[in-house]
């Protein structure tokens, strides 16, 4: 069988999975955000917080919840880093710095696990798993939380409060963050990891201890809890892992079968969420317009990079006659290419093989889907609000060809609506744009980029910086790792980059369900915009394309363009 | 005005205890008890798996099947390693290095996983694959274009574990005459330690370098070789 193939049938098995998964995951999820039940377990954690888990919020409240949460993260994270030199289990591992402590708090809170530290020399057990570990659960069931709160202001709008509730809630963010949690990511997660051990992934709190070597001598090496925490930065589409080699290392991701199973753990939930988004808003039809335009995008990117790894283009991967560098044998180029999608069209940012390496179009490739803002399928929960926002947008185009007042799912998108919407996709085009620009005539910024011996004259240079920005502001997490970004202008910036790049959108997520929450279903019309049509699907691909290729263009010619037809 | 400044101030810091309180006791569900509990049935249910594949030879430990390793002997003058050619040698690890080199942590001397991240157009990495096809072939004995990729190209966590079988059967010749074995019975012996796709699709066919290092050392043993 020729690797290609093997390469496609990968493909054709990871969605033949993830169609298995659909619909029982994203009913379950609609199940466990709509319930009025809560568990046990859930009234204990309630009871902790002293928080009414039946009050419903209106979105000023549900944000203030979202941002003090977030801020209780960012410090609790922050302090643990810095007391590491004293506290138990971790080796005898210094205390980080504040730069970097800071740059990996905001990364973590921020579901973003951009790392720039070298988890197995840095972080001890204690940092790793009640702190890293702890926000890969609850950064992702915040991003489902306000996926959900966006979902429930058209619902509400449509259905005409069944649940008997007031103009503009929008659910209560505790309820629906430690139901996230404890109903959906910890279950799938506890059963991943034992796939994980089974094939191979290490699960144990050993400190530093010699192994023997094969010529004799041994070699000093940590244990550490691998496999939970692998599967939870997959399916939270976290991304940090416990070593630097991320899931390149055999003990985060020993085999050929667990390099899927981890693919499918970062698709997962973000796919299955507009099964829930259908369920929710009472017509299933409406997900799968979404599901589609996800769907498409996807799988046109994932065959595009296969096929240019294939092809292996640039001198150095010629010369060595396949596009091995930076990838393991154990998966090669064909499931490598997959994974490296996947990662980049989500927020997750975990790598199996190293993009820098890629060739010089896959690395575009990887950029753009990171410029996309990350919805196909996207983060777990960002990935859904941020393809709901492209929704407004594409509707209120429609509307504009037609003149007629656009709306979506029987709500009218008027002009608060529009504004909020327009100020959701200019925030990362700004961070991104705005700090890589900066980092071009700081001397320092400059020193850090590894590749400037390119024969594209520094254009793989600029990639770095570009991808490392992109990276951070979408809440991504991967790197064209060549860049040494740990520098006090990298960790502060990029550690803004983040904190913006994930909370600022959520302010506006949350305003814009508020606002339509707060109206009057419209009618259905014969002239009304059949968005749950593959026309409206097609019209949505479009516009997420046309948007995002006016804004990064430029900067995506100076980079791998300019190396690519180098 | 004042009043309600310090009633903001007030509903702000509730806020932010609400969010602490929920962020610890979340810390003691999702970082304390989730952790554990896979731990005790990992170590229940798979104890050799979850402590790093340890493999044994003449009743040592020599590593984990899982975490490739260098098979050299000594150093040359410049103080870089030279390939003991009786076992097949792993891929080029550009990576990889100890955390003595970077200054972190620097009490142990631990082993680092990681890339060369070199850009495809890189002319170090352009040099770096000329020098390692040319060493390979002419250690080898073999054709410049037999080389295959693995074996001129550096992995992505520094630690590959496997080669390919074209890279483990180009070695076999050279191997074998360097342990006075028979070179047939090496190539049978790379051919039994060649695994397939997983499930027949999934990943690339590979050889494991050390369990294929050991059974080596093993038919060397048993044939007096050397």
């Amino acid at each position: 069988m020729s690797p290609v193939l093997a390469g496609v049938l990968q493909l054709t098995a990871l969605i033949a999975a993830l169609a298995l998964a659909y619909r029982p995951l994203g009913d379950y999820m609609a199940a466990v955000y709509s319930s009025p039940k809560h568990l046990r377990v859930e009234k204990v954690v309630y009871r902790c917080i002293g928080a009414n888990a039946d009050a419903q919020m209106r979105w000023p409240a549900y944000l203030r919840s979202v941002l003090a949460f977030s801020v209780a993260g960012v410090l609790f994270l922050y302090l643990l880093q810095r007391v590491q030199g004293g506290l138990p289990l971790s080796f005898g591992f210094a205390s980080i710095s504040p730069d970097q402590a800071f740059n990996t708090a905001a990364s973590f809170v921020g579901n973003t696990n951009w790392q720039s530290y070298s988890g197995e020399q840095a972080m001890g057990h204690v940092v790793q798993t009640a702190g890293l570990a702890v926000q890969n659960f609850v950064s992702a069931a915040t991003g489902m939380a306000v996926a959900i709160a966006l979902v429930r202001g058209f619902a509400r709008s449509v259905h005409s409060r069944q649940a008997g509730g007031h103009t503009g809630d929008l659910g209560n963010f505790w309820a629906d963050l430690v139901r996230g949690t404890v109903r959906v990511l910890i279950p799938i997660s506890v059963l991943g990891a034992l796939v994980l051990v089974a094939c191979g992934a290490i699960q144990n709190f050993s400190g530093i201890h010699e192994v023997g070597q094969f010529m004799g001598g041994t070699q000093q090496t940590g244990g550490g809890a691998y496999a939970s925490q692998e599967v939870i930065k997959e399916l939270g589409t976290n991304g940090g892992g416990i070593a630097n080699a991320n899931s390149a290392h055999p003990f985060e991701n020993p085999d050929a079968f667990t390099n899927l199973f981890e693919i499918f753990l970062i698709l997962v939930i973000p796919f299955s969420l507009t099964r829930t988004f259908g369920k929710i808003v009472g017509n299933v039809k409406q997900g799968y317009a979404i599901l589609a335009t996800m769907g498409v995008i996807w799988l046109g990117f994932t065959l595009l990079m296969m096929w240019t790894e294939f092809a292996h283009g640039g001198p150095a991967l010629q010369a060595a006659g396949a596009a091995m560098e930076g990838k393991e044998t154990r998966f090669g180029v064909g499931s490598s290419a997959i994974f490296s999608v996947a990662t980049t069209l989500t927020s997750t940012g975990a790598v199996d093989s190293f993009h820098s390496s890629f060739t010089a179009f896959g690395g575009g490739i990887q950029l753009l889907g990171m410029m996309l803002g990350e919805i196909a399928p996207g983060g777990v929960g960002s990935g859904l609000y941020g393809m709901l926002v492209m929704a407004i947008i594409a509707v209120f185009i429609a509307g504009l060809m037609v003149g007629r007042t656009p709306e979506y799912l029987g709500k009218k998108i008027g002009t608060r609506e529009i504004k909020l919407a327009a100020c959701y996709i200019l925030i990362t085009p700004t961070l991104v744009l705005g700090f890589s620009a900066a980092s071009m005539v700081m001397p320092d910024a400059l020193g850090s980029m590894l590749n400037t011996k390119a024969l594209g004259a520094g254009s793989h240079g600029f990639s770095e910086v570009l991808y490392a920005f992109t990276s951070g502001a979408n809440n991504n997490g991967s790197a064209f790792a060549g860049l040494n970004a740990n520098t006090p202008w990298y960790n502060t910036t990029i550690g803004l980059c983040i904190l913006l790049g994930r909370f600022l959108p959520m302010v506006f997520v949350l305003a814009l369900a508020g606002s339509l929450a707060e109206q009057k279903p419209v009618p259905e019309t014969a002239g009304t915009l059949r968005t749950e049509k593959p026309l409206f699907a097609g019209l949505l691909v479009g516009t997420i394309l046309i948007i995002t290729g006016l804004t990064y263009f430029p900067a995506l010619a100076l980079g791998p363009l300019a190396e690519g037809l180098s | 005005m004042v009043k309600t400044v310090n009633n903001s101030v007030r509903n702000s810091a509730r806020l932010l205890a609400a969010g602490l309180r929920a962020l610890l006791v979340l810390t003691v569900v999702c970082g304390v008890i989730y952790p554990l509990v896979v731990t005790g049935v990992a170590q229940a249910a798979f104890p050799a798996k979850a402590n790093g594949s340890e493999v044994s030879s003449d009743g040592k430990v020599v590593g984990s099947s899982l975490i490739g390793q260098r098979y050299d002997k000594g150093t040359d003058k410049k103080g870089d390693p030279i390939p003991d050619l009786r076992y097949f040698q792993s891929r080029p690890s550009a990576g990889l290095g100890s955390n003595k080199d970077n200054g972190v942590n620097t009490r142990y001397d631990l082993q680092v996983s990681g890339a060369s991240n070199l850009g495809a157009s890189n002319t170090d990495l352009v040099d770096a694959v000329h020098e390692r096809r040319k060493w390979v072939a002419e250690t080898y004995g073999v054709p410049e274009s037999k080389v295959p990729a693995d074996a001129v190209t550096s992995s992505g966590s520094g630690l590959d574990p496997h080669i390919s079988p074209e890279y483990a059967e180009l070695q076999a010749a050279r191997v074998a005459k360097e342990n006075h074995l028979d070179a047939t019975k090496v190539a049978a012996l790379v051919k039994e330690h060649t695994d397939g796709r997983v499930l027949g699709f999934m990943g690339e066919p590979r050889v494991n370098v050390l369990e294929l290092n050991i059974a080596l050392k093993d038919l060397a043993q048993r044939h007096g070789g050397g």
